[in-house]
């Protein structure tokens, strides 16, 4: 079986972002970027199946421009056999994504598809539930373990819910989005990364895959949140309430 | 005979000499294999899988059939359970390969001048040496510590010689920062001088360097006034740049030589042969807790082997401290010890009018006393950026200094407050600066390797400027290296060629300026006019440094307090709001890489005589003490928020603290410093 993991490249999670001066976006020129911390979950999910010898292959896949290529060498030190790279320019937004890889699905034909639940950088938490339902694919979203039943061709993924845990059981080929606490991915050693540079990764456009980039959403402002306010002390709860109700309008 | 190929489970049996068998103990030693080798063991690669979370005695090792392009192939180490391998391959096979294997070894080790193996007879007495046997290990020609202007000039300069005389040597420059420039920190006004030795054609490619110094001004500020004087430094022909954004360039043009980078990865541990000779160096572990257990993702380190080793790791570099010290290098030339100032940075956004590209400013005095050596500086970059700082000497004598609030102080200046007004700040960080210049160059040659840039110390200080000597000794090591590696010769030329390149000529002229400073502010003005405009480094005599920086701290009771005003958070800010924008960060779940040699001396020696001097020098409120349960204060290390400076490698009074280098890709994330 193979299995089939979206990653993206995003700003790096420690670096402190800015808000670009014409308010169009967040400032990315001279900033550290590397894989989604929950794409690098993802992989490392595909990576303990694959060693538990229930998948033969880990593919990873990245969207945008040319230097996705180094996201994909960081998924391929992990461990990951082939990278597939879709050049795209421009916005990609979570319904193009999916459309992308419900292209790539068809080509490649996974019997898994893992992805991060949320991007860093957008916090969309979307692109999971859009390819499943594309493709018509049973999905498992946030998903906190995951055991495959290979015989059987099922999935039980755990679900972390607002309500608690979940547990689901899906029909193989399914998509799984997982969440934080499903493992703690492994670093890339120096061997494995000398190593990734002679993995192949094949390039695609969205051309040759038939669909067409257009998006539906256009970004008009991107600006800071407002600044935080000091703390009042208030000196009794009568003022406290006043200003809940007058000031804050919560009640 | 099928015991002999047994290694049993313990690590530290393997280096017994009299284990069950001599043959068995060599291979595992092994680190060059022909490709014969590499071949048989290719078969049985794919059953031996990595297991990152097995437990340390079991650990599976790598086999790499790959080679690299000088033909050193990838150590090959056996695994440590032969019976599934051994009844793959013929046993009788293995046997004899791996006794050719031995003999071939020794024989290529001898030609290349390695030594890695001490050979005592083909068979019996074979005794290996100090290296761990389970970690993993790559082989490179030159093994380069430190991606920084030192070290990537050293890379791309062999580089070009390979091109020149048709060979080519593997090199590999490991980088503890999370990629190439996240730790590099500089004010900076470049002198172009050994980037158009090296890259003549900077321009052209597009480097980072396009803000020429338009103006050059230097003031003496007092509290409130700004006295101008004549300017001491000549910046034509220089550029305002940023170092991290030119270092990310130069990083570029390695890789398009071929040089391997790999940034994410400390170099944690020197590795020696038999004869005490460097042979290379090891990686951190990583994934290791706080308590020093192993977490899920636990990886050994990887063992990084050169025919040569270049160390260059900046200022007060943790390795190149204990080469340093392990090989005598400063008693071997008489050199002094080596003195030391902290830098600390910030880049600001101003508004568009105030803003003049190029324009550099210095400034002497205030807030600093008298007694105190340091000075700020300012730059217009562009895009309506500036780099503006404050650089203290580390001898200063009072425990109660914070070089952080001076700093925080000077930008409240009625000089300087004007250009500051309505701006932002981007990035803060801080370094410490080598001042000892000429008189504390130590010997750089250690047996194995050499030591470049600011971890021998070259920077100029009545300059300030180090980047272009730094740079230059990087091009001096890798020319030498290159002899020793394709010519036979000695690393001892890179000392010759040091004495006769531009670097002496200019630390030689510039020595006699920052020691005078030692007898106070107005004869180390003095002194300096004196040099600049009549002398020009022609005394007779070289003046030497005070005692060494940790021992010119006063005790407590001798000093009285400063008292420094609160941070309004417009202009000045406290320290955990300017740590947020270094973008430092370190996996949280490590144990602390700074060490206490003694943990008693914080509470017995450092608080009550000292006035715990270390909560203040540090730039990134690392050591603060906290009352505990019984209401004493206890020191408390917050390893996470370290700027990897190592003010207090250099500043603790009894030299107890130890900075050793955490887990790799921590640390600040400079990206415009």
């Amino acid at each position: 079986m193979k299995i089939m993991v979206a990653v993206k490249r995003v700003v790096d999670y420690a670096v402190k972002i800015r808000v670009k001066a014409d308010k169009t976006g967040v400032e990315t020129q001279n900033v550290k970027m590397s894989m989604n911390p929950f794409c690098e979950i993802a992989l490392e999910e595909a990576l303990r199946i694959k060693e538990s010898g229930l998948a033969s292959e880990v593919v990873a896949v990245s969207m945008g421009p040319a230097q996705c290529v180094d996201t994909l060498r960081t998924g391929l030190a992990m461990g990951a056999d082939r990278g597939i790279h879709v050049e795209a320019t421009g916005a990609l937004y979570p319904l193009s994504v999916a459309k992308l890889l419900k292209a790539l699905v068809e080509v490649e034909k996974p019997g898994l598809l893992i992805l991060g639940k949320q991007a860093i950088d957008d916090d969309c938490n979307q692109t999971g539930q859009m390819v499943a339902g594309l493709l018509g694919w049973p999905q498992g979203t946030f998903a906190s373990k995951v055991v495959l039943d290979k015989e059987n061709q099922v999935a039980t993924v755990d679900r972390e819910v607002d309500g608690g845990l979940e547990t689901l059981s899906l029909d193989l080929p399914a998509v799984i989005t997982t969440d934080l606490r499903l493992n703690q991915p492994r670093y890339a050693t120096l061997p494995n990364i000398m190593k990734a540079k002679s993995k192949v990764i094949k390039k695609f456009t969205p051309q040759e895959l038939n669909v067409e980039i257009k998006s539906d959403l256009e970004v008009v402002q991107v600006t800071e949140p407002p600044k935080r306010k000091a703390g009042v002390i208030v000196s009794s709860v009568d003022e406290l309430l006043d200003k809940l109700k007058n000031e804050a309008h919560v009640i | 005979m099928f015991r002999l190929l047994l290694i049993s489970s313990k690590s530290t049996s393997l280096r017994k000499p009299n284990s069950t068998s001599s043959f068995t103990v060599s291979n595992s030693h092994t680190n060059l294999c022909d490709s014969t080798s590499s071949t048989l063991f290719r078969q049985s690669s794919s059953h031996i899988s990595s297991n990152p979370s097995a437990s340390p005695t079991n650990h599976f090792n790598f086999i790499y059939p790959t080679k690299t392009p000088n033909g050193y192939s990838f150590s090959c180490r056996l695994g440590r359970s032969f019976s599934s391998f051994s009844s793959q391959i013929g046993f009788g096979k293995v046997f004899s390969s791996g006794y050719r294997l031995n003999y071939e070894n020794f024989r290529s080790c001898e030609e290349n001048g390695c030594g890695f193996l001490r050979f005592q007879g083909f068979l019996g007495g074979l005794r290996s040496f100090a290296s761990e046997s389970d970690r993993e290990s790559m082989e490179y020609d030159v093994v380069i510590v430190g991606a920084g202007p030192a070290g990537l000039s050293a890379a791309i300069r062999l580089k070009q010689l390979c091109r020149e005389k048709g060979v080519d040597l593997s090199v590999c420059v490991v980088e503890k920062g999370a990629e190439v420039g996240a730790h590099i920190l500089s004010g900076n006004v470049f002198e172009p001088r050994a980037l158009d030795e090296l890259l003549p054609q900077w321009k052209q490619e597009e480097a980072p360097i396009s803000v020429p110094v338009s103006s050059d001004k230097f003031l003496f500020l007092t509290k409130n006034r700004a006295i101008s004087l004549p300017c001491p430094f000549d910046n034509k022909g220089n550029y305002v740049i940023s170092l991290s954004q030119l270092v990310r360039w130069m990083g570029m043009k390695a890789e398009e030589l071929g040089v391997e980078i790999y940034p994410g990865f400390a170099a944690s541990e020197i590795l020696y042969d038999a004869n005490d000779k460097v042979i290379g160096i090891a990686t951190n572990d990583m994934g290791v807790a706080k308590d020093g257990s192993k977490k899920e993702n636990y990886q050994r380190g990887v063992e990084l082997k050169g025919r040569m080793m270049l160390l260059s790791e900046g200022c007060r570099g943790s390795l190149s401290e204990k080469i340093m010290k392990k090989y005598k290098l400063r008693e071997k030339e008489h050199t002094q010890h080596q003195t030391y100032a902290l830098g600390i940075k910030e880049v600001w956004e101003i508004e568009e009018g105030k803003h003049k590209p190029g324009a550099v400013l210095h400034t002497l005095g205030w807030p600093l006393d008298q007694k105190t050596y340091g000075g700020s500086f300012l730059y217009h970059l562009k895009d309506r950026q500036i780099a503006i700082g404050i650089v203290v000497t580390l001898n200063y004598r009072n425990p109660f200094l914070n070089p952080y609030e001076e700093f925080q102080k000077l930008k409240h200046h009625p000089a300087i407050i004007p250009l500051l007004e309505g701006g932002s700040v981007l990035e803060y960080g801080a370094r410490t600066l080598n001042e000892g210049g000429y008189q504390s160059i130590p010997y750089p040659v250690f047996p194995g390797g050499a030591i470049i840039g600011c971890s021998a110390g070259f920077l100029n200080v009545p300059k300030i400027k180090g980047t272009h000597t730094a740079m230059k000794s990087g091009m001096l090591a890798a020319e030498a290296t290159f002899g020793v590696l394709h010519e036979g010769s000695k690393m001892e030329t890179y000392w010759d060629a040091l004495q006769k390149s531009w670097i002496w000529e200019e630390l030689y002229r510039a020595r006699n300026y920052r020691p005078a400073f030692e007898y106070g502010l107005i004869p180390g003005l003095a002194m300096s006019a004196l040099e600049h405009y009549i002398l020009k480094g022609r005394l007779p005599f070289t003046l030497k440094h005070g005692k060494p920086d940790h021992e010119a701290t006063k005790v407590a009771k001798l000093c009285s307090p400063i008292q420094y005003p609160k941070p309004d958070g417009v202009l000045s800010f406290d320290v955990p709001t300017s740590l947020h924008r270094s973008n430092t960060n370190h996996e949280h779940d490590q144990p602390a890489h700074l060490c206490l040699r003694d943990p008693k001396i914080p509470e017995l020696v450092n608080f009550p005589d000292y006035a715990a001097p270390e909560s203040r020098y540090c730039p990134a409120r690392v050591y603060e003490y906290i009352p505990d349960e019984k209401n004493q204060l206890k020191l408390q290390i917050n390893a996470q928020n370290c700027l990897h400076c190592k003010a207090c490698d250099i500043k603790d009074p009894k030299q107890n603290i130890e900075w050793t280098v955490p887990e790799g890709g921590g640390g600040p994330g400079y990206s415009v410093m």
